[in-house]
């Protein structure tokens, strides 16, 4: 199998941090806006190097998002950046309206998705939030899964028009990918050729299906492994090609089962090529305090959840 | 200036006119509120704002305007298409299937002088706001106009606004607010009584002023141009507009009842023989 190798371990948001960086100085259109998370969110750099194009809205996100809307006119290329909760559910009607409904060029960032914010808990562990994203119309959805694919990313939407939900996280994870690799948003990235299973993963669960792809090796199983950073609008056909090929998917993303990337594979397959599918995502609740790693085991969102599902799936074949 | 307040005076009476021609033809639309920002919206688009030649979303160079309470559409289409946006024929699909003219604003359908959807409350204070200082970043000395309604300021997000305005100094910026007292469960007072609003503006560290007559085109006139005067100056600028419902037809005046309803056959030709055209109809 193919042998990634951990170029050393970052946080995805600084991955966003960096690429914020660069862009204010590549393009002064873009403008950051941050509701009093400079430091969660990495926008340092940015905010000293350009302070007329910062703007501290202080903990208002709702207001956020309706003065990114207005930079766009007169036009500006707004990246938002809180918390992914307070990115989202929070301001869910201004989105869609201000934004979504208005095809404003506003890029919503947001950092620690999921479980691996760890210790704070429930309140502020989205597991939701692409689903709620992915749901209105023309919103683009990346979730990103390391510091190197964060930041290339990040340039990325500079130079894409519309509205788009950019979602990352807190802790410092693997950083794998090549730093040159482009990001092109609806494109996916095929990690590992495999026969027997495929295996499409976004986020924090890229790497553990790495793991978990170097495990079946082991027990003399090939998997195929696919990192999804774009799931609106979402690759289907390369999910199509390799599931002809291997006849089974297991979908792995930290993100409730309803409304994930597990859903929108399994509806391309439905409308396509029906084939067995599980799901690697938590089910159907909130999350709880914990470190990051006691979460995804809790919850079973690591490579040995991977191993375990990508067997069952096998079985169902 | 006689003759130009006769004929903003004329060119709101046809606007009264279209308004209640739109909601009567599909049954449905706020005909009360449109009605009582009639004189101001044309004044606004006829003599206070500076408006360049077609449509530019971005705005450049030139003042731009977004209206917040969505529902009073009627008004705004017809004032946007008598001011040359689009063509005053397009008033006649107000609210039918395959329409520009929605029952609330919006981009989506590429109607010309629409920069912004509204319609969810509370909205078009922050996206001003923004449009406002994109305006400085890009050293553009024109101004930004919002319209918002008086009960929509029970809406949290416009208090976050209020705040950042002046905050951050936005000070080319005129958030006009319509008083009316009124809103969809009656009066202002009895619903969630917003107490003393200039002082809450004041409070805020806004530069308020009041239009106590906010049906009378001179009094409009008068007040905007004290606004604009007040601009550039530190302070985002609010405008506290005292207007009736139902301005201009009898009927429709001193009540809620008109905030979403459209008059019976009857009830229209009563209300256009109280207006008559001035500027020829759609």
């Amino acid at each position: 199998m193919k042998k990634y190798e951990n170029q050393g371990s970052k946080d995805t948001r600084s991955g966003f941090g960096a690429g914020m960086t660069e862009l204010g100085q590549k393009n002064e259109n873009v403008v950051a806006l941050c509701a009093d998370l400079i430091g969660s969110l990495k926008f340092d750099d940015f905010k000293k190097n350009h302070p007329e194009r910062f703007f501290q809205i202080g903990i208002a996100e709702a207001n956020m998002i309706g003065i990114a809307a207005g930079l766009t006119i007169g036009g500006k290329i707004p990246f938002t950046g809180t918390f992914a909760n307070f990115s989202t559910g929070r301001v869910y009607d201004q989105i869609r309206q201000s934004v979504a409904y208005s095809d404003k060029n506003v890029k919503i960032c947001a950092s620690h998705a999921g479980l691996t914010l760890g210790e704070d808990g429930a309140t502020h562990q989205i597991l939701e939030d692409i689903g709620l994203m992915k749901m209105l119309p023309g919103m683009t959805v990346i979730n990103t899964c390391d510091y190197n694919q964060t930041k290339a990313a990040t340039l990325a939407l500079a130079d894409h028009h519309g509205p788009a939900y950019l979602r990352f996280g807190r802790p410092v994870v693997p950083n794998f990918t090549p730093a040159d690799e482009p990001f092109v948003i609806g494109k996916a990235i095929m990690l590992n050729e495999g026969t027997d299973v495929t295996i499409i993963a976004t986020g924090h669960l890229v790497w553990e299906a790495l793991q978990a792809a170097e495990e079946l090796e082991n027990q003399g199983i090939s998997a195929e492994v696919i990192n999804i950073h774009t799931i609106k609008p979402l690759d289907e056909e390369a999910i199509l090609k390799s599931v002809a090929k291997t006849g089974c998917v297991v979908t792995a993303e930290e993100h409730n089962f309803l409304g994930g990337l597990g859903e929108s594979v399994a509806r391309t397959l439905s409308l396509n090529a029906p084939a067995p599918q599980e799901f690697v995502a938590t089910n159907d609740t909130f999350g709880e305090s914990g470190t990051p790693e006691q979460l995804m085991e809790k919850y079973g969102l690591n490579a040995k959840s991977i191993v375990e599902k990508a067997k069952k799936v096998i079985a169902r074949k | 200036m006689t003759q130009q307040i006769s004929n903003l005076e004329q060119f709101t009476q046809q606007v009264r006119r279209d308004i209640l021609r739109m909601v009567h033809a599909v049954n449905s639309g706020h005909p009360g509120g449109s009605l009582g920002c009639a004189e101001f919206l044309v004044v606004l688009y006829q003599h206070v704002m500076k408006r360049n030649p077609g449509f530019d979303m971005n705005g450049i160079n030139e003042d731009v305007f977004f209206l917040s309470n969505g529902h009073i559409s009627p008004v705004f289409y017809s004032v946007l298409a008598r001011s040359g946006y689009f063509s005053v024929s397009e008033l006649a699909t107000f609210r039918k299937l395959n329409s520009r003219l929605q029952g609330h604003p919006t981009t989506h359908e590429g109607l010309e002088g629409v920069r912004m959807a509204s319609g969810s409350l509370g909205q078009g204070l922050s996206v001003a706001l923004g449009a406002a200082q994109a305006k400085k970043i890009n050293n553009d000395p024109n101004l930004v106009f919002v319209l918002t309604g008086d009960g929509e300021l029970q809406e949290g997000q416009n208090w976050e606004a209020i705040m950042y305005g002046s905050a951050k100094n936005v000070d080319n910026l005129i958030a006009v607010v319509d008083l009316n007292g009124q809103q969809i469960d009656g009066s202002t007072k009895d619903v969630l009584n917003m107490g003393n609003v200039k002082a809450k503006f004041e409070a805020f560290d806004w530069d308020v002023l009041e239009i106590t007559e906010g049906n009378n085109v001179e009094a409009i006139i008068n007040g905007m141009a004290d606004a604009k005067s007040r601009t550039g100056k530190g302070k985002p600028v609010c405008v506290l507009l005292h207007t009736e419902m139902g301005n201009g037809v009898d009927f429709m005046m001193h009540t809620h009842a008109w905030h979403g309803k459209a008059p019976s056959n009857e009830q229209l030709e009563n209300a256009l023989n109280q207006n008559p055209a001035t500027l020829g109809d759609y």
